[in-house]
């Protein structure tokens, strides 16, 4: 099972330099889990120890974010595309 | 931005700003604040996806964000220092505490703020005499 990973810039320093990337693995789970095998020092940014998403990275699989989906079980198809963005928030508390 | 912060209101509002990759923006993206609160915001990650895709689609970056602070300074609060996604990215505070409202832009990198020059151009009406 491949798909298409789409690297926003902010984290394309700790991924090679890349744009984007082919990854490998049948749910959101496991293509994170071949990122941050094949580069380890991105992993503090997409996973919590627990293995759940960082709560600042949205997931998105084609147009829809994985949040409202299964999370990590999230299934990948066949040449989906996966995109990669940091969440965009704060506020004055 | 300030339209969109106005309307938000008693919530903070925020946005996205487009431009070119020498740092000019072209278009303010609105977005509902997912967070629904006075004193915290987030933008919606459907229009964050959107707005990434059109600037790859029209050549395009995505050049910052804006939000308001309904009753407090347009300074970066703690949270924004901690939160802020992106150490290219540019952070316009839009205070609405008074009247009138105050605009300011700032770089956040590694927890360090520092005012920017915000330059209006092409632009007629209040705005153009800043």
């Amino acid at each position: 099972m491949s798909a298409l990973l789409r690297i926003p810039t902010v984290l394309r320093p700790a991924m090679g330099g890349e744009a984007s990337i082919t990854v490998e693995g049948a749910t959101i789970g496991a293509v994170l889990s071949d990122v941050t095998t094949r580069y380890p020092a991105v992993k503090a940014q997409l996973l919590n120890d627990d293995g759940t998403l960082h709560r600042f990275l949205n997931v998105y699989v084609n147009d829809d974010d994985v949040r409202y989906l299964g999370g990590v079980e999230t299934p990948v198809n066949d040449r989906d595309e996966i995109t990669l963005l940091p969440a965009v928030a704060g506020g004055a508390w | 931005m300030l339209a969109t912060c106005i309307r938000a209101l008693p919530d903070e509002g925020c946005g996205l700003l487009l431009g070119t990759p020498d740092g000019v923006v072209v278009d303010v993206v609105a977005s509902p604040n997912v967070a629904a609160s006075a004193k915290v915001y987030e933008i919606d990650p459907k229009v964050l996806l959107r707005t990434f895709r059109r600037a790859d689609d029209e050549g395009l970056e995505v050049l910052g964000v804006f939000h308001s602070h309904t009753h407090s300074a347009a300074y970066p609060s703690p949270t924004d220092i901690r939160q802020a996604p992106d150490p290219a990215w540019h952070y316009v505070l839009i205070s609405l505490a008074a009247v009138p409202s105050d605009v300011r832009s700032y770089s956040i990198i590694e927890g360090q703020v520092s005012e920017e020059i915000i330059r209006v151009e092409g632009v007629t009406g209040p705005l153009a005499d800043d």
